[in-house]
């Protein structure tokens, strides 16, 4: 017994060095770097700088005539402007999709589960939305984030309907509750823990999302964070300490929300992954 | 109770219109838009020549062979690895909580984070890799700047940021074995390795069926990392279809690039449906 004690302990230590080496090193790295002066950042060594350069932030904050506040508010905006919509539009129909299996419930269901598979369409999504005259706006940006993440968002839901009673909206139903506030006074509220759930894992996506404003919100008045990461690694390749500074900035909401949300968060991805 | 009443399909409405029109709708027209020379306002119509251009041009060709050795690559690695995680974290040890943590964190940080991060780590000449290996005497190779390494060194990029969610998936498979069957296997004396090999394996089976479906869905779409760390290059060595899709309509051939979004499509469903299929049909229920 005492020698399986040994190697539990062993295992720990061996566990801790091995895992703070390969996953925290790293960012380690990244976090003293940004600290540091040009010149002494671009050796990219690991050591503590000689002189610490709280500077930079304010630097990074600066540039481009504080691109990175506008970055941020168009990011919260995406974010939060999506998350309104996906919560709305996304516990309505998972709602009836899973109390329904007749054939048009089908058909809707096939065709948002191709979602979670294939990837959108770039050009002929643009096209849309030049017809639509909502190109390069927000509103344009907020539609095309709900429609990539409905599918995940509808699947979370839909789950997470199987485990309320139909019972309760039977009773309702013959005590004249209408449609509408069937779900909106007794369904909705009931779905609380997955929509929390939806919140934070889409807030992640949306949040670090690059590929699609690259594509569907260009021009400087319209960049999100994760753009701004993009345009400061053009313009200072070779000032490593305000590139990472930036990084630190934009990672900071994430390691936030990571340390009130951790379990939440590690949950919700099992949970989302194994249903898909 | 009539559910038509109740469960009225008005509630589906405006999540179908969404997604009709900036999802599906794309989808389908670029079937049509692939086969002509486009600038979003006027088309041409040139029949297959875009598909054409697509698989005789070494450096457009060269994007489905990368795409597949990334996808294979990253979602193999990602299982193996992450089973073996998960064995150790689902162990007695105490630290197991920190250890989930410190390994899952990576995963919330953007891909163009963790991109610009280990460019700066891989480094041909400075990078903290090269430094440590010439501290044991090995001259370090130019990670991202050597065509035969490049694509493997993104690969393991991704593998290290994504290997968490395919632990964690793992983490639950594992717990959620009866415990009886580990001691069955103990009263019969089985070694610890028999016991992951004749026990575990088959149970988590489920598990591993969605990482490998996931990952690999997900190594078919990469974009970001790969961009972040090597726009594609050197030369064209790092090219997946996603990139390619960019740097077409980055240079004005929005039918070609479009063709290379349909491609896109046609590898996604060739792999991933029937892969589905193959894997549920493997399935042990316990």
């Amino acid at each position: 017994m005492k020698k399986q004690k040994r190697l539990t302990l062993l295992g720990d230590i061996l566990g801790c060095v091995f895992g703070i080496l390969i996953f925290a090193v790293p960012f380690l790295f990244m976090l003293i770097n940004a600290l540091k002066d040009r010149k002494e950042a671009n050796l990219l060594r690991l050591s503590l700088p000689t002189e610490w350069m709280w500077s930079n932030f304010k630097e990074v904050f600066s540039a481009n005539n504080y691109q990175i506040i506008t970055a941020f508010k168009n990011s919260i905006i995406l974010t939060v402007g999506s998350l309104i919509v996906l919560i709305i539009v996304g516990s309505m129909a998972g709602y009836v999709l899973q109390r329904r299996s007749d054939r048009p419930v089908k058909i809707v269901d096939t065709l948002v589960m191709t979602g979670l598979m294939i990837p959108p369409a770039i050009l002929p999504t643009i096209w849309i939305m030049q017809g639509l005259h909502i190109y390069k706006t927000m509103f344009g940006m907020i539609m095309v984030e709900t429609a990539l993440q409905i599918p995940f968002t509808i699947m979370l839901y839909k789950g997470f309907m199987n485990t309320i009673p139909v019972e309760l909206e039977e009773a309702g139903y013959i005590d004249g509750c209408t449609r509408s506030n069937l779900f909106v006074k007794i369904i909705f509220p009931l779905l609380k823990p997955v929509t929390s759930t939806i919140i934070i894992l889409n807030a992640v996506t949306i949040f670090n999302d690059f590929t699609n404003p690259l594509y569907f919100l260009p021009g400087n008045d319209n960049v999100t964070v994760q753009l701004t990461l993009y345009n400061f690694m053009g313009r200072y390749s070779s000032s490593y300490n305000l590139l990472f500074a930036d990084v630190l900035i934009i990672t900071i909401p994430m390691l936030i929300l990571f340390l009130f949300f951790n379990k939440k968060i590690v949950d919700g991805m099992v949970a989302g992954a194994v249903k898909g | 109770m009539n559910k038509k009443k109740i469960y009225s399909l008005w509630f589906l409405l405006p999540a179908v219109l969404i997604f009709v029109i900036f999802f599906i709708i794309p989808m389908v027209t670029s079937l049509f838009f692939s086969l002509t020379v486009w600038d979003l306002k006027s088309f041409t119509f040139c029949g297959l020549d875009n598909y054409k251009t697509f698989f005789s041009e070494n450096s457009l060709s060269i994007s489905v062979k990368n795409t597949l050795i990334y996808a294979v690559l990253t979602s193999g690695l990602k299982v193996i690895i992450a089973f073996f995680i998960a064995l150790f974290l689902t162990s007695k040890i105490k630290t197991k909580d920190f250890l989930r943590s410190l390994v899952f964190f990576p995963n919330l940080v953007s891909a163009v984070a963790i991109g610009i991060i280990f460019k700066a780590l891989m480094h041909p000449s400075k990078g903290l890799f090269n430094t440590v290996l010439a501290a044991i005497g090995i001259s370090g190779p130019n990670w991202l700047g050597d065509t035969h390494l490049a694509l493997f060194s993104v690969i393991a990029v991704d593998v290290w940021k994504g290997v968490s969610i395919s632990t964690v998936i793992f983490i639950a498979g594992i717990t959620s074995i009866d415990s009886s069957y580990y001691e069955a296997a103990s009263i019969d004396g089985a070694t610890r390795w028999q016991t992951i090999r004749n026990i575990v394996m088959p149970l988590v089976r489920s598990s591993t069926n969605t990482i490998i479906t996931l990952s690999l869905i997900g190594g078919l779409r990469c974009f970001d990392l790969i961009w972040a760390m090597t726009k594609g290059g050197p030369g064209f060595a790092t090219d997946v279809l996603a990139s390619v899709v960019y740097k077409q309509y980055a240079a004005g051939f929005f039918g070609l690039s479009t063709a290379g979004n349909v491609i896109m499509f046609a590898v996604i469903a060739i792999i991933a449906f029937p892969l589905q299929k193959f894997l549920n049909s493997r399935e042990v229920y316990n």
